[in-house]
């Protein structure tokens, strides 16, 4: 056979245009679609109720223009505005505190607990799946209105965020001078805090900022359950038809996540 | 090497290498009239095997006996079980079969707990690549070699470690010339100047045996060189026992008074340096 063939070589087809698809992937294509078209049917906006919602929403911003700007109103305001900093602030610090042992105990390879680190693990996970908003209204109930509540829901949602990317930061972390330490005798406590807690320490001041930025903006809503912050405000605006006073929160709002961004990625920058 | 491994039968100390050995060397474990005088035992193994769960083979029937003072090079092709060896030897690793003595601690597959502490509290380890810190301090990394000694739970950090800790680390910096550096971050130094610091961390332990795996692997020659001159002579100046792995022939004959060979799972020969020859290393790699 080798004297049969010919010296040129057969030339590769490049490959088809379109993607090859299996008769699985497209009944699922088909299904989805369907459930698309449906589901948009049920629940997308009809013409007729955008026709009627744009004007209405053209007047209530007219009724909110100008914002108000009375002084008696922006220094209530200014005092909601700091509580919603202060919730955020302490919420996270100690989210963040409680976190690094949660994450610590969590870490494969790295936790005392060897396999019951599941547990820590689902806790941070039900802390992380469980919207903010759920866990406010469930502190309202059972720690009554008010900033308290707002605290306490940023707690647990930093560390749903944090106990997660501390863990993940440790597991990764370089594992020669764990070894290192662990060879002659040291034990999990001073390996964390001499190897792997320096290891991790960009990483952790990192996910901390994110966690600040993100309680901030999530404590701004939390008064609309009643935890507490600028979001009582709002909510009150809205139900009394002040809508001025809901205009002027909203800007203000609107510049403190802002500046917070602004904030964090430069703290970000710093910490590189 | 035909020898059976002989299972926890007491023996008494072999003959150390002090005696020149005469004609042909022999391959295998020497056994010799007794030196006239014998330093203490550092590490002994009897019929020592080893294979990993996975079945793996990497050793069997060794039989070693290092003494005080000794400065002991172990060499052998990639994967012939130089780190697997010095791990069993040390304790860190269970070993299959046969007798261990380190330091006094007699022990079967792996020391207990207790010994295991003795035995770290007595050993300093340089690794391959060092195993520094890297985002913390020199001085951090020298006094982290404290750790596993009794007291030492604050010797984490330099900040925090008891004032005596911190000038004997500054004074051990000294003797690798090093002490400028105490400061810097452990991830800005060179490969070499990382390996000496490493070689600081494992001195400040004050260790009667220096347990170094390819310390001088990743270096250039020139500063490989330097590494083992200083290991070796520290080593001696303070009178610890060293034993290290090398790939680099020159290393092992320049910076050790004996060589082990390890070929095909066996000792392929254990002799003093100076009666090593080219062609006896060479043969640890072919043929
Ligand atoms: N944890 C392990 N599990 C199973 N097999 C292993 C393990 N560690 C090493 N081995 C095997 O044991 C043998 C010896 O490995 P070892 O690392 O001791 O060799 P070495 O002489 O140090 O090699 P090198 O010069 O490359 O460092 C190798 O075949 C290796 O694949
Ligand atoms: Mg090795």
């Amino acid at each position: 056979m080798a004297s049969t063939t010919s010296p040129t070589l057969p030339r590769a087809l490049p490959p088809s245009r379109l993607p090859s698809i299996s008769p699985l992937s497209f009944t699922v294509l088909v299904v989805v679609g369907a459930l698309f078209l449906v589901s948009m049917g049920q629940v997308a906006p009809s013409p007729e109720k955008l026709a009627n919602g744009l004007p209405r929403m053209a007047e209530l911003v007219g009724r909110m223009l100008p914002p108000n700007t009375d002084p008696g109103f922006l220094q209530r305001m200014g005092w909601r505005i700091l509580e919603t900093l202060q919730i955020a602030l302490v919420g996270t610090v100690f989210g963040v505190v409680i976190s690094l042992p949660m994450g610590w105990l969590a870490a494969r390879g790295i936790s005392p607990l060897g396999a019951f680190r599941h547990f820590p693990r689902a806790l941070i996970s039900l802390f992380r799946t469980v919207p903010d908003l759920v866990w406010a209204l469930l502190f309202v109930s059972t720690l009554g209105l008010g900033a308290v509540a707002g605290t306490m829901t940023i707690v647990v949602d930093t560390i749903g965020f944090c106990g997660r990317f501390f863990a993940e930061a440790m597991e990764e972390a370089d594992k020669k001078p764990q070894e290192a330490l662990h060879a002659i005798g040291a034990n999990r406590v001073t390996v964390l805090c001499g190897a792997i807690l320096p290891d991790v320490m960009p990483t952790l001041i990192n996910s901390s900022l994110f966690a600040l930025e993100k309680a901030v903006r999530a404590s701004v809503v939390l008064g609309l359950v009643g935890a507490g912050g600028i979001g009582q405000e709002l909510k009150v605006a809205f139900d009394l038809f002040q809508y001025r006073n809901a205009s002027a929160i909203i800007l203000a709002i609107f510049i403190i996540v802002l500046a917070m961004e602004f904030l964090t990625d430069r703290l970000r920058a710093k910490f590189q | 090497m035909e020898r059976v491994p002989t299972e926890h039968v007491p023996v008494p100390p072999l003959a150390g290498l002090r005696p020149a050995n005469t004609g042909n060397p022999p391959i295998g474990p020497l056994v010799k009239p007794p030196a006239p005088v014998l330093a203490p035992q550092i590490i002994g193994a009897r019929g020592l095997a080893k294979t990993y769960p996975n079945g793996q083979a990497v050793f069997a029937g060794v039989d070693l006996d290092i003494r005080a003072d000794q400065r002991v090079a172990l060499i052998g092709s990639n994967g012939a079980g130089k780190s697997t060896l010095l791990k069993c030897l040390i304790g860190l690793l269970p070993s299959t079969h046969g007798e261990i003595t380190t330091l006094g601690e007699r022990f079967l597959a792996a020391p207990n707990a207790a010994q295991l502490t003795r035995l770290r509290r007595q050993i300093g380890f340089v690794f391959q690549n060092h195993g520094l810190v890297g985002r913390q301090s020199v001085l951090t990394n020298v006094i982290q070699g404290k750790l596993g000694l009794p007291g030492s739970w604050r010797a984490w950090h330099h900040a925090l470690a008891r004032q005596e800790w911190r000038e004997e680390a500054m004074a051990v910096l000294a003797e690798v010339r090093l002490a400028d550096k105490a400061s810097a971050r452990a991830d800005q130094l060179s490969g070499g100047q990382a390996q000496r610091v490493a070689i600081a961390r494992a001195l400040i332990r004050r260790p009667r045996l220096l347990i170094a795996d390819e310390p001088a692997a990743s270096l250039d020659p020139a500063v490989g060189r330097d590494i083992m001159r200083i290991f070796s002579e520290l080593a001696r100046d303070h009178g610890i026992t060293l034993v290290y792995t090398t790939h680099d022939m020159q290393h092992a004959l320049d910076y050790s008074d004996r060589i082990v060979a390890l070929k095909d799972g066996k000792v392929h020969f254990d002799r003093p340096t100076t009666r090593v020859s080219l062609r006896d290393m060479d043969g640890v790699f072919h043929g």
